[in-house]
């Protein structure tokens, strides 16, 4: 029997409410915003929260301002329709001619209504334009399709965004009907066919043990032989389709013309360029390096310089490639030897470890990096590919200064049109295009931070 | 026996990596050989020749005055290739540097105000980041030059922005300029001078402080060194040094109105364009790795050093920046180079840099792509290389410090 203490609470204390300044609104409020101004104790603290006030309403005005402006520009004063085919006038003040009220600042829509056509697709005749339809569309889907994982056989339809995706889409925008003959055709398949069976012979050990490990470079030769073959076979199969060549292609094809083949080529370019940095063969190594560094040390600026004029000279008098493969070319090598080095990061962060293992098992080269180290490399740097592929994006628009016309080099010679000049000319295309990038680029690098995310869920056991 | 040994041969790794390296330099040798060989039978088919002789010859062209005509002398008609060549790269240099030192004061204001508590600040700051960062550079580029510069007031008119010393108007940003008496160079001495002096002052006080504990006020007495000294020789000679401002008519005949030639400093709105794209494109990019370089710090060191009684300020100069800074400086070294590759873009806009003047106007005259492309990628490889010299120097001695 214990005896009762007067001073000993005898029920639970009651629950008060959280403090105003830690919970609810006024507690983000108060944490996130004025907190930080809120000290006076001192002389410096009093200075540093002063500071504070002023520069937060100062972010806060230009913040505003420019939503303002941007809102007010873009949609309120602008101008949205041309019902009369005025052109330029219908953008003009009345001190410039039109009618608009003196002192008007707004986007001029109609110009870029009549240019859209022009930005997105360049020159394309208006006729065909419905194969380019198609093969984005199917683009769209099936990329989409292979990024989510929640959609059924989404590897499956990766790997034929990867393999039948760009055929399909190079029949449609040039038209097919390659010139190639059947004869040559027939016999480098052939000559496939035959390097196959050497292979088979050797890994069966007709050829004796010491080819067996050389025979499959012979298969993978061979396959490689016939799958090029197919692809020219199928390019050069008259579809009934109209041809149309490189140079009246335009706009926003074309940035995604020159994006995805970089992105597509740079990657196993890229991969092969990385392994032979870290190669044991001094050889390989030093090519490799001098290769990467090479790229990686001048602006991509030059080297589609040196792809318009210097390529011409490399190449047999009589060779003549067409000005967009040139730029292909260069865009494809400068971004192998950004990719290389990310996809080495990738590869120097791999535990020893995993190497040893693999050559305890008998893995040869090949199949300890196909297997084991590529696969664990390759995902760890996910997010540094998406972000090379952004750079790439973004770095599509240098093509316009070597007379290919992308998106913002339609977009800049639309601006040239007196037609439409008018003082807002340049920025309401800018806008437009501006948010056409915006949209790709943005969604590219959520794109990475999700990824990133699963990742490092998926690595924490 | 004969049997085995040639397969023992065979299966030697080592001899079988000659082999394959053998084969890769045999067909690299192949390769370029027919290159060469084509390269050549192209040349005399164009009735060209190889060699660097153009070099001395005189440029026809105009080049607008910027910091390399004018450090070069540049003269139509009279100036060399290799002068050219020289103001490309001149006035690459100038604005890469500019623009080094513009992003680097924006990208880490904007680096740590990501970080602030403040949430106008921080979400200020990644509006600025994604916006600026998910945008083409020549898109801003165009933007700068096109739709802001081109919307100035015309040569007749001008935007004042320090009364009679700094103004604006569509042929660009006329600056006071310097010019500079004799005796000048004492005061530029003495500046000198006064900066050992602190350098040894500073030396000699960590030194006193690490074996008594006494401190001395380095900060203040150096500045007070330097700004005093400098001040002083600078009064005592006469001061040597006066301004030639900007002249502007508004009067007189139409066509000598504006801005008269002569007096004052111009910047050209093509570098005023490449300067701003430039800066505010990398920036973005610096506020990044600043705020992923102080993220690096781990939180127990700031703990540690609140636990032995530093304050916030001095956490943050000696226990934070230093370690964000080792992880820091890799990743903005590359961004430097990036942006100096970058500022090629400005060919776009014909503000005279290398690839503009020299790889555009100039090899538009005189026809010598191979060398003249290879003297222009040389420029830029020379930079990049030795950029990468100094990162394994500094890495290295990163690497010494941390035990």
């Amino acid at each position: 029997m214990t005896t009762p203490h007067k001073y000993v609470r005898t029920e639970d204390a009651p629950l008060l409410p959280p403090p105003a300044t830690e919970a609810g609104i006024t507690g983000w409020l108060w944490q996130n915003i004025f907190a930080s101004m809120a000290d006076y104790q001192s002389i410096g603290a009093a200075i540093r929260s002063l500071f504070m006030i002023t520069f937060s309403l100062l972010l806060v005005y230009v913040f505003i301002n420019q939503t303002f402006g941007l809102i007010d520009f873009a949609i309120l004063s602008a101008v949205w329709s041309d019902p009369d085919g005025l052109k330029r006038e219908a953008c003009w003040t009345v001190q410039q001619g039109g009618a608009l009220p003196d002192g008007w600042h707004g986007a001029c829509w109609p110009f870029v209504w009549a240019k859209q056509k022009f930005a997105w697709f360049g020159p394309y005749p208006s006729e065909e334009l419905w194969r380019v339809y198609i093969a984005l569309a199917v683009g769209t889907v099936g990329l989409i399709w292979a990024l989510l994982d929640r959609m059924p056989y989404h590897r499956q339809v990766g790997v034929l965004m990867l393999t039948i995706y760009p055929l399909l889409a190079f029949i449609l925008l040039t038209g097919g009907n390659n010139e190639a003959s059947l004869t040559s055709i027939g016999v480098w398949i052939f000559g496939g066919l035959a390097m196959i069976s050497v292979g088979r012979m050797g890994a069966a050990g007709y050829l004796g043990a010491v080819f067996a490990e050389i025979s499959s470079v012979f298969s993978i030769v061979g396959w490689g032989i016939i799958a090029l073959n197919v692809v020219r076979g199928i390019a050069s199969v008259d579809f009934n389709l109209t041809p149309v060549g490189t140079g009246d292609w335009g706009g926003l094809l074309i940035t995604l013309v020159v994006a995805l083949t970089g992105i597509v080529a740079s990657l196993p370019l890229g991969i092969i360029l990385a392994l032979g940095r870290r190669s044991q063969m001094p050889v390989v190594s030093i090519l490799c390096t001098i290769f990467i560094e090479f790229w990686r040390g001048v602006p991509l600026i030059t080297v589609l310089f040196m792809a318009s004029v210097m390529l011409p000279l490399f190449l047999p008098a009589g060779v003549n490639f067409d000005n967009l493969l040139r730029a292909l070319i260069g865009v494809m090598l400068f971004s192998a030897a950004y990719m290389a080095e990310v996809v080495r990061g990738g590869l120097q962060g791999i535990d020893k470890g995993q190497y040893e293992g693999a050559q305890a098992m008998g893995l040869s080269y090949w199949q300890t990096m196909r297997l084991i180290i590529l696969p664990q490399a390759l995902t760890h740097v996910i997010p540094g590919i998406v972000n090379t592929f952004i750079g790439l994006f973004k770095d599509t628009t240098l093509v316009s200064i070597v007379g290919i016309f992308d998106l913002l080099g339609a977009g800049q010679s639309a601006v040239a049109d007196a037609a439409w000049s008018t003082p807002v000319q340049a920025i309401t295309m800018y806008l437009y295009i501006g948010v056409i990038f915006f949209i790709f680029c943005f969604g590219m690098s959520r794109y990475s931070i999700f990824m990133e995310n699963k990742l490092s869920k998926s690595r924490r056991h | 026996m004969t049997k085995h040994s040639i397969s023992s041969l065979i299966y030697d790794s080592k001899l079988r990596g000659y082999f394959f390296q053998a084969l890769i330099l045999l067909g690299l040798a192949t390769s370029v050989w027919w290159i060469i060989d084509n390269t050549v039978t192209n040349l005399a088919d164009r009735g060209k020749t190889v060699g660097f002789g153009f070099l001395g010859e005189n440029a026809g062209f105009q080049i607008s005055a910027t910091l390399g005509t004018w450090i070069f002398d540049y003269n139509v008609g009279q100036s060399s290739y290799l002068d050219v060549y020289f103001i490309g790269i001149t006035n690459t240099f100038l604005v890469a540097i500019l623009g080094i030192a513009g992003a680097t004061v924006l990208g880490f204001t904007v680096g740590i105000m990501r970080l602030s508590k403040n949430f106008i600040v921080r979400s200020f700051a990644t509006i600025y980041i994604e916006l600026l960062r998910n945008l083409p550079l020549l898109l801003q580029l165009f933007f700068w030059y096109f739709a802001v510069l081109r919307a100035l007031p015309s040569k007749r008119e001008r935007i004042e922005i320090i009364p009679d010393a700094v103004a604006m108007n569509i042929t660009g940003l006329y600056l006071p300029a310097p010019i500079v008496g004799p005796g000048f160079i004492y005061s530029v001495i003495a500046f000198l001078i006064a900066v050992v002096i602190v350098y040894m002052l500073k030396r000699w006080a960590q030194k006193r402080q690490s074996q008594t504990g006494q401190r001395f006020p380095v900060f203040w007495t150096g500045f007070g060194l330097i700004i005093g000294l400098t001040v002083l020789v600078f009064l005592s000679t006469g001061s040597p040094l006066n301004w030639s401002y900007p002249e502007f008519k508004t009067t007189g005949a139409i066509l000598r109105r504006g801005f008269q030639s002569g007096s004052g400093m111009v910047l050209v709105p093509e570098m005023l364009a490449v300067w701003l794209a430039l800066t505010l494109y990398t920036a973005a990019f610096i506020a990044e790795i600043v705020r992923a370089g102080i993220l690096a710090v781990a939180k127990g060191q700031t703990e540690a050093a609140f636990s032995i009684g530093m304050r916030p300020g001095m956490t943050l100069r000696l226990i934070i920046i230093p370690q964000a800074l080792r992880v820091i400086i890799p990743p903005l070294t590359s961004q430097y180079l990036n942006l100096t590759k970058n500022s090629s873009l400005a060919v776009a806009i014909a503000y005279p840099e290398l690839v503009s003047i020299f790889a555009g106007t100039a090899l538009n005259q005189v026809g010598k792509e191979i060398e003249m492309i290879f003297m222009m990628m040389m420029v830029y490889l020379t930079f990049s290389i030795a950029t990468a010299a100094f990162m394994n120097w500094f890495n290295a001695r990163v690497k010494l410090v941390e035990r």
